[in-house]
């Protein structure tokens, strides 16, 4: 394997979203700051306590999380897709660097990005609430694994999209209505039995109770029921990309 | 060794056009090559195979011995290309598009830094390493594509009309450097839409067009073909008819410029005798056409007509 090839991409990766602070780290700082100053001190005040915890306490680890998979989705994405159509990517498709290394190399630039966010916002919910993490090995762990399955999904859709709108559908219809609705800001408990079961089929559901368990040590859902549903996105979008990228769908001709 | 050898080489696109139908092609080790051809003739298909850019329908490419197939990295270990169009991250600066390519190719930081250097004073970059890319002008972008190609030494380079749109100062100091860079032991391959530029620096040549190779010799080779060669005459005096002069194909272009077909057979001095005899004052010469030019209309507009 070419370590080097895979240290220069995450090196590159690192240095283009710090680069860009003001586009990649600012705005999540100031709209999780927003959300834990509306719902959680305005709004949480009147709703009280769910599964014995404050309403601040419970959407802290929902709002990171979402964080995560917004940042890890959107850093692939956006990087691949530009460097795909700046025909960037002819530079590594020319070179004697693997699909793993390119793989790898773009996924971990997602995962510190999420991650690195990750922390930002949990520094901003810091000042908001008192919470005390009860397993940081369960929260780091999926907090790894969702900035992984993330990075994974915003990497496919960079190597299928055709244009930048194509890049734009998936966050704004697929993956903002599914956080919205996996659970960050309410139990789902709480929804009619219907809707309980249409919320199990959402996977973002899993991640943000089993980030809330370590947390807080409360889920609505069975941890390890979560980390093998996540573990098995993971491996399956894996193998999806590099075979992708093996019939250089989108990248060659 | 041969640098690069071709087998059969075939590519259908998913429209069903077939770009290449099935070509061979063989250059030897520090050879400077040209790849002609017209546009949409597969020139572009055939470097995108040989730099993996562009899967082949059929057919092999071995670089340096090392099958693109089965020894995939060893095989792209060997080459550097330059393309057509620009393609390097805009917003990064001159030094880190150079120290990344090195980084792919594995190179480690200590020689890419030393490569890097290198490269950029070898194409007079050097003063614009920490320049953003897009400030560049359309001269130095090329030339950071070559410095580019070169920073992990490779053993064939590729130019894909690395002069185009470039001013002629530019592109002679180019011809100068690609020649250097030739002396120094790198095979280059050259493709290319100015013949005189193909026909001053290449050694060998290879004229594909729509899908085939319809020519394939050494350029002294190809030039001594030419039976003809077409001159332009300046006149110091302007006459109402041409010269007739048996053997020779002479037409006024203009009162004072004369069009003049010679044959190999007959060469110029018969001509400038004739002319002299005549009082006909001849100010200066010149190829109406680039000889190697005359040949590539010929060889294309040959098989052109065949196939219709």
């Amino acid at each position: 394997m070419n370590f080097t090839a895979y240290n220069t991409i995450v090196v590159k990766e690192i240095y283009r979203f710090l680069r860009i602070w003001p586009q990649t780290l600012l705005p999540p700082a100031i709209s999780t700051a927003l959300y834990f100053l509306i719902f959680g001190k305005l709004i949480g005040d009147r709703i009280g306590t769910i599964s014995g915890a404050s309403y601040m306490d419970y959407i802290v680890p929902g709002v990171i999380l979402m964080s995560v998979i917004n940042q890890s989705y959107s850093n692939v994405v956006s990087s691949f897709y530009s460097t795909k159509f700046q025909h960037n990517i002819e530079e590594l498709l020319v070179a004697p660097v693997s699909n793993v290394v390119i793989l790898a190399g773009y996924i971990t630039g997602g995962i510190l990005r999420g991650l690195l966010v990750g922390f930002v916002v949990a520094f901003i919910a810091m000042l908001f609430s008192e919470v005390v993490v009860q397993n940081v090995s369960i929260a780091l762990l999926i907090a790894l694994m969702t900035a992984t399955m993330f990075s994974l999904a915003g990497f496919i859709n960079a190597q299928l999209a055709e244009s930048f709108d194509a890049i734009s559908l998936i966050p704004n219809f697929v993956l903002t209505p599914l956080s919205y609705l996996g659970g960050v800001f309410y139990s789902v408990s709480m929804l009619p039995s219907v809707w309980q079961i249409i919320s199990m089929g959402n996977p973002i559901l899993y991640m943000v109770n089993a980030f809330r368990f370590g947390f807080i040590g409360v889920t609505d859902v069975d941890i390890q029921l979560a980390f093998m549903m996540t573990g098995g996105f993971i491996v399956v979008m894996t193998i999806f990309s590099l075979f992708l990228l093996h019939k250089g769908t989108g990248l060659k001709q | 060794m041969n640098a690069l050898s071709i087998s059969q080489l075939r590519k259908v696109y998913s429209n069903g056009f077939e770009a290449l139908k099935g070509i061979d092609l063989d250059v030897e080790e520090g050879d400077f090559f040209a790849l002609l051809g017209p546009n949409g003739a597969g020139k572009s298909t055939a470097i995108g195979i040989i730099s993996s850019l562009v899967n082949e329908t059929s057919g092999s490419v071995t670089i340096f011995g090392h099958d693109l197939q089965k020894h995939r990295n060893q095989a792209k270990s060997c080459l550097g290309l330059v393309p057509q169009e620009v393609n390097f991250n805009q917003f990064d600066t001159v030094k880190n598009i150079l120290l990344n390519q090195a980084g792919y190719y594995g190179m480690s930081r200590k020689l890419a830094s030393a490569r890097t250097e290198h490269c950029l004073k070898q194409m007079d970059l050097w003063d614009k390493r920490d320049t953003i890319s897009r400030r560049l002008s359309g001269g130095m972008k090329r030339r950071v594509m070559i410095a580019r190609a070169m920073v992990h030494a490779p053993k064939l380079l590729i130019l894909d009309e690395p002069t185009a749109g470039v001013d002629i100062e530019i592109r002679r100091s180019m011809w100068a450097m690609m020649q250097d860079v030739n002396q120094q032991g790198t095979t280059i391959i050259l493709t290319t839409h100015y013949l005189e530029e193909a026909e001053s620096l290449c050694r060998n040549i290879a004229i594909i067009d729509q899908g085939r190779i319809v020519e394939n010799s050494s350029m002294s080779q190809l030039l001594a073909r030419l039976q003809v060669e077409h001159f332009v005459l300046d006149l110091a005096e302007a006459l109402i008819t041409p010269p007739d002069l048996e053997g020779y194909q002479i037409e006024l272009v203009s009162p004072k410029v004369m069009s003049v077909a010679v044959p190999k057979t007959k060469g110029l001095n018969q001509l400038f005798n004739y002319l002299t005899q005549h009082n006909i004052q001849v100010l200066s010469l010149k190829n109406k056409t680039n000889r190697l030019e005359q040949l590539f209309m010929d060889l294309v507009q040959a098989k052109t007509s065949r196939v219709e």
